[in-house]
């Protein structure tokens, strides 16, 4: 009896942890593809060769995550899953499209004719935006419990350019990692720009979401929660202060700690994460639907995960052995 | 229209536009990789530069595969809501290790595909080009084994109106699982083989005198003669084990309204579901029951014993009858090649624009087949466990879909009209470059 409620309690617990893992790993991985794309609107023609050359291996395995993700969702969760894809109905479909014409044009555009390129290079741009824009939409209605209210409305639309900065952001990092000469110092400037508005972004959204959603001003104002998570808004304004004077000082001699912008917009990708995590918890559905309530059977969940401990870290592995392979910098030479 | 048939017809048509392009690459990562083999051994170079050819039109169906089928994950969970809330139990960890052990080891290894000719040894290329197409095939692996499970339901048992799994090894290799599997493999083989030679034979209409051009069309129509009579063999297998299983599916595809012993074949008909009987037929007698029960008065089934478990006839009728015409056409097409280039070692130019005009003819029989087995096991989603109407999602209204479903025709017909022109502009491309033939990068 006892073992079969711990197992009972923890496996919905194990995954939602491997729902916010893959979430997270995707806004991470397809969150650099998305800002390139995104950034691709504001670069001459021929860097967009090389600006696309930095993420074409990649992007298909990273946009998996998604598919992870919401698999996850669908077989762990199946409820929420109806719930969430419902009410985001118009988005998600919104969404789906970004995510078509964006990894398509991603092939098309090097196989058309030079006269067609073009056309391609602008639909990729698009597809970038709309994705980022529709994705950043549909946290905040998530945040805000999915209602549906003009406060709501304008709230998903601000997450909605927030977002697209902080992709924006992590993009022009990536960049800054895997470019050189013109296009890095490029990069350097968008990264600025990106890192301006995601910061107010990120502002505007922590004190706005307490305001509005009553349930969270108490998870967070409440001593003596309020104590223990105070590092964490801590270490995100010191992580963006550090980023700051860190870009202002790029790019270093002999190319050093062309990686640190990178790693350091991660660190704060995965703060803001497990602020708003930490906001909802236990709900998969904000102030409704708990992830217990919520979850598959057992049994269902107990063979997923089986397979989840088996192939997770080969999976894992064999991203890292093919990060290995395309590592240093792009040339677009390398383009097939 | 009602709610239920917008949800359909939305499905239906992101399914049919997916599949098209598992079709290609499902096989063609296979000839891939056959390419790859004999440049190893051989060292000649018309197999490499077959190679990067083909490699840039599969990585074109790769990417438009991936972005529908991503498309196709939500949708499961937009449009048949308590489809997943039934049956999670069985169609979850199916799909989890499709995502698990397939999708994630096609999508790195496609990287290192493409971009890594230059960057990694070509042993490890290799290793690459075969763990995408063992990807593909384990993709559609688990694909097959879900859908086979909802025509032929099998190791579960139903408590509090949930699916809960009894035998695994039952639930994956149900009964129709092995025939529905080589069916699809062989299909993909096909619509890959019929691609690369009619793309060759365009080719060759360009006067494209590279060595690679005549062997890439061998590669195709030898592969198609080949395959086409074992899809015969394996489609005859799977109709017997339908007709066991889904017999009202069989009553419609052969438009069988009464039960009866000496079947006719029916060649042409028009299905008249209001007076239930067959308008302007023509028939051979007996070959119906000799066909689906290999005997001369096999009894079978009329639509009239299922009352209202039954799809509708016509459109089973017409997409089976479809499927099989081309395929026929397909195997006269293909013999007739395979009997071109060993007597002649050539092909005359009527038959390379023929073999033009056949370029996609996988495409539509493949459809064809599946929209034999679709629509054939309506009203069931689950046979017999579930309906389609009762998986319906109710938070979804009919001007939702509607609106979305327009924004998914507009874009697919873009796709495909944009699929069809960049292969024939590769093509073209390819044969009139005068540049001299692109040497091994790594030996």
């Amino acid at each position: 009896m006892m073992t079969f409620l711990t197992t009972h309690h923890l496996l919905p617990l194990i995954f939602a942890g491997l729902l916010g893992f893959s979430i997270l790993v995707y806004v991470i991985l397809d969150g650099y593809d998305l800002g390139i794309g995104i950034l691709m609107g504001g670069a001459k023609d021929e860097e967009k060769d090389k600006m696309l050359a930095t993420v074409s291996p990649f992007w298909d395995a990273n946009e998996t995550w998604l598919v992870l993700a919401v698999g996850i969702l669908l077989v762990g969760f199946p409820e929420a899953n109806g719930m969430i894809l419902g009410e985001l109905y118009i988005p998600t479909a919104i969404m789906l499209t970004g995510l078509i014409l964006r990894g398509v044009s991603f092939d098309f555009r090097s196989k058309v004719k030079d006269e067609h390129k073009k056309r391609w290079n602008r639909l990729f741009f698009a597809g970038s935006l709309i994705t980022s824009l529709t994705q950043g939409y549909m946290l905040g209605s998530y945040i805000m419990g999915l209602q549906h209210s003009i406060s709501v409305f304008l709230f998903a639309c601000v997450t909605a350019l927030c977002l697209v900065c902080g992709y924006c952001l992590i993009g022009a990092c990536w960049l800054i990692l895997k470019s050189e000469g013109e296009l890095q110092q490029k990069a350097i400037g968008w990264a600025k720009y990106a890192l301006v508005g995601s910061t107010g972004g990120i502002m505007l959204v922590s004190i706005a979401t307490p305001f509005i959603s009553e349930r969270i001003f108490k998870r967070w104002f409440h001593l003596p929660e309020m104590l223990l998570l105070f590092p964490i808004p801590a270490i995100t304004g010191a992580l963006i202060l550090f980023l700051w004077f860190l870009l202002n000082k790029m790019p270093r001699p002999n190319d050093n700690y062309a990686w640190l912008p990178f790693a350091t917009t991660v660190g704060i990708f995965c703060l803001c994460f497990q602020g708003l995590a930490y906001s909802f918890y236990p709900y998969i559905l904000p102030d409704s639907l708990t992830i217990w309530k919520a979850a598959s059977d057992n049994a269902a969940l107990g063979i997923i995960l089986a397979g989840v401990v088996v192939v997770l870290p080969c999976i894992i592995g064999y991203n890292i052995f093919a990060y290995r392979i395309f590592k240093g910098k792009i040339s677009s030479t390398s383009y097939y | 229209m009602e709610t239920l048939t917008l949800a359909r017809l939305q499905f239906a048509l992101n399914m049919t536009f997916h599949i098209l392009f598992p079709a290609i690459t499902i096989a063609l990562c296979w000839i891939l990789l056959f390419f790859k083999w004999r440049f190893n051994v051989t060292q000649d170079t018309k197999w490499q530069n077959a190679y990067q050819f083909w490699v840039k039109i599969f990585a074109l169906c790769f990417a438009i595969g991936i972005v529908s089928g991503v498309t196709m994950s939500f949708q499961f969970g937009t449009n048949w809501p308590v489809f997943m809330q039934t049956v999670g139990n069985v169609a979850g960890p199916l799909l989890a290790y499709e995502v698990l052990t397939a999708f994630f080891m096609e999508a790195t290894f496609l990287g290192i595909m493409l971009f890594g000719t230059k960057l990694v040894s070509n042993r490890i290329h290799t290793l690459a080009t075969f763990l995408v197409a063992i990807g593909t095939t384990i993709s559609a692996f688990w694909i097959i084994a879900l859908n086979s499970w909802l025509q032929t339901p099998a190791g579960f048992e139903m408590r509090d109106g949930k699916a809960v799994v009894t035998d695994w090894v039952q639930v994956i290799f149900n009964p129709s699982m092995p025939y529905r599997f080589f069916h699809m493999l062989i299909a993909s083989g096909l619509t890959a083989s019929f691609l690369i030679a009619g793309i060759s034979a365009y080719r060759l209409l360009y006067k494209d005198k590279k060595p690679e051009v005549m062997t890439t069309l061998k590669t195709g129509i030898y592969l198609a003669a080949i395959l086409i009579p074992l899809q015969i063999m394996v489609g005859d297998m799977h109709g017997l084990n339908t007709l066991h299983y889904q017999p009202a599916k069989i009553a419609a595809m052969e438009g069988v309204w009464q039960t009866q012993r000496h079947v006719s074949l029916e060649l042409f008909a028009i299905p008249n579901e209001v007076e239930k009987r067959n308008d302007y037929a023509i028939s051979i007698p007996y070959l119906g029951s000799i066909i689906l029960t290999h005997s001369l008065d096999g009894e079978i089934k009329g639509l009239e014993s299922f009352g209202a478990n039954r799809p509708k006839v016509l459109p089973v009728f017409f997409a089976f009858r479809i499927m099989v015409g081309t395929g026929l056409l397909m195997l006269a097409t293909a013999w007739l090649g395979a009997w071109f280039l060993k007597q002649r070692k050539s092909i005359p130019s009527w038959f390379a624009r023929w073999l033009v005009v056949m370029t996609f003819s996988g495409w539509i029989a493949t459809l064809a087949g599946w929209y034999t087995t679709e629509t054939g096991r309506q009203p069931w989603l689950v046979y017999n466990i579930l309906s389609t109407a009762q998986a319906a999602s109710p938070h979804i209204t009919g001007g939702m879909i509607t609106s979305t479903l327009i924004l998914y025709i507009l874009i697919y017909l873009f796709l495909l009209i944009s699929f069809i022109t960049v292969v024939f502009h590769l093509a073209y491309k390819s044969s009139v470059a005068n540049e001299p033939p692109l040497t091994p990068v790594i030996l």
